[in-house]
């Protein structure tokens, strides 16, 4: 069984009488995996992630996560979405810095060890490529640089298991291609399990090392595609047949799916 | 006109409206011959401040301590109300009709009731102020922990964040601005309730003296009256607007929002 597992997962939104936003979903990531989930829009997959980390409870089937059945939050996750929501009151170090807030030992630790926890902080920004802005408001940050933040915040604990819904969806495409990087390189150096929401194939390709694409909903998973491309990899690589044939039998899948979404 | 003559015309604006209406208003009285029971002149009033000052000082204070007496209780009672609305959906649909039912009972009505259990004076005044005062508050603190954004109550949760560990990091914050916002309304509104309640059932404040004043057909007083406890209005209205601005100022330069880019 793999660090994080669904099995024959179903969520129902609305009580008995409501309707299925997944169906039966299986899936399962290894620990210090790359996972990407890409399907049709209102499949199901912000619900999945919401599963995963607890934050919903399953109506029938299994999550678990490191060998234990999920059956609350999770506690140790970090978490990033396409809106950054980082604190306006709070300069970018500090909103950085807030997950320590919460999670123990640091919470208890923080007060003592504050020129530590802020080292760590200011490390972890400088490999983002925001050194020199720790001071700054988050309304002075671009959008990438406050989406850059907001993956600081959620690396900050050094949690096992990061969930991205979406993380760079609002972004221009030449910011969203650094962001790519910037995440494989963190990732790369931590090897934390990450799974991602995305329905960028390109993205998808890029960062991952297995992708899981979902049908219509309500959602299950109809095909899993394992990437071998080499890392790290770069934009370079995007152009490779391997990875535009990749992208061509993915999006085939989504297609068809649409297609008989529409019929039935 | 240079920009910086322009500003300064800007600033200076409200203070011309609003000589250039006290000369217009003196010149009509004067020109018309208008009776000073009907029409007091601005100078007219100034003169019966002078002359009625410790009376009119005295009352104005007492008015002013029920005022500030009943907006401290709606402070802590709205808040209170507002953060417990705000943070729980059971607490929102039980308690949000019951308040709209009693903040549209017109106040007025309600001051006989306060006199029968509490007497004339001080009591049913600073209750009316804080009647009148509180609900702004209540209202404007629970929208401020309603727009908490969900995505970021899930970053929190994941991280095994308790409902006051989110309260006090984020749903407080950012409600503040509401807070500030909604003190500079509360305060006007106090007043309000505190002069209602005197000229129904007092023998001090500003009510009375005004009531009082009325009845004998000293109109000039009267309206020094009405001047002092509008100038107080204004005072504790630009004081919250002033401390609104300190604490809150992030939620005003939002404007500056950077987007795109990297
Ligand atoms: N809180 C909710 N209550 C009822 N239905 C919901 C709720 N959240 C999502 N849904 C429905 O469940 C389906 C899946 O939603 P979501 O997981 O957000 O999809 P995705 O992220 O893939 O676009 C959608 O059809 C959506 O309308
Ligand atoms: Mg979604």
């Amino acid at each position: 069984m793999g660090f994080v597992s669904l099995e024959d997962v179903s969520l129902r939104y609305g009580g008995p009488e409501g309707l299925f936003a997944l169906r039966n979903a299986s899936l399962s990531v290894e620990q210090g995996q790359f996972a990407a989930v890409v399907g049709p829009s209102g499949c199901g997959k912000s619900s999945l992630m919401k599963l995963v980390t607890g934050l919903l409870p399953a109506t029938a089937g299994v999550v678990s996560v490191a060998g234990k059945a999920v059956d609350g939050p999770l506690k140790i996750a970090g978490m990033a979405f396409q809106n950054p929501t980082l604190l306006p009151w709070r300069d970018t170090l500090s909103n950085t810095i807030l997950p320590l807030e919460i999670v123990e030992p640091h919470r208890s630790r923080l007060r003592q060890h504050k020129a530590e926890y802020v080292d760590r902080a200011k490390r972890l920004l400088a490999s983002v490529g925001l050194a020199g802005f720790e001071d700054k408001q988050p309304w002075m940050l671009s959008g990438g640089m406050q989406q850059r933040a907001s993956l600081c915040r959620a690396l900050i604990h050094d949690p096992q298991l990061l969930m991205l819904d979406e993380p760079f969806a609002a972004l221009d495409a030449f910011t969203r291609e650094e962001l790519w990087a910037v995440l494989q390189d963190l990732w790369l150096t931590r090897r934390f399990t990450c799974i991602q929401v995305t329905h960028d194939l390109r993205e998808a390709a890029f960062l991952a090392d297995v992708i899981f694409v979902m049908s219509a909903r309500p959602g299950r998973v109809i095909a899993t595609y394992k990437v071998e491309i080499p890392r790290p990899r770069t934009l370079e690589n995007t152009f490779e047949p391997v990875f535009v044939d990749l992208i061509r039998a993915i999006r085939d899948d989504i297609a068809r799916e649409r297609g008989e979404a529409r019929v039935a | 006109m240079t920009t910086r003559g322009r500003r300064r015309l800007e600033r200076a604006m409200p203070w011309l409206v609003f000589s250039g209406l006290l000369l217009l208003w003196q010149a009509v009285v004067m020109i018309f011959q208008i009776r000073n029971f009907i029409l007091p002149s601005p100078i007219a009033i100034f003169e019966a401040f002078l002359q009625y000052r410790d009376p009119i000082i005295a009352h104005a204070l007492f008015t002013f301590t029920n005022t500030v007496l009943g907006f401290g209780i709606g402070i802590v009672v709205g808040g209170f109300l507002g953060i417990v609305i705000g943070s729980s959906r059971l607490a929102y649909s039980g308690l949000y009709p019951l308040l709209i039912g009693v903040n549209s009972v017109p106040k007025a009505a309600v001051v006989p009731i306060l006199v029968l259990w509490m007497g004339i004076g001080q009591p049913p005044a600073i209750t009316t102020a804080f009647l009148l005062c509180f609900f702004p508050i209540a209202v404007n603190v629970a929208t401020g922990l309603a727009t908490v954004e969900p995505e970021l109550e899930d970053v929190l949760r994941s991280l095994g964040a308790s409902r006051l560990d989110i309260l006090r990091k984020v749903g407080l914050p950012r409600s503040l601005p509401y807070f500030f916002a909604s003190l500079k309304v509360a305060i006007t509104l106090a007043f309000v309730g505190t002069v209602i309640s005197e000229t129904l059932a007092s023998n001090d404040g500003i009510g009375y003296l005004m009531l009082q004043a009325s009845s004998q057909f000293r109109v000039p007083l009267m309206f020094a009256g009405l001047t002092v406890i509008a100038i107080m209005g204004i005072a504790t209205y630009v004081l919250f607007a002033l401390i609104e601005r300190r604490f809150t100022g992030w939620a005003t330069r939002r404007q500056h929002d950077g987007t795109g880019g990297g």
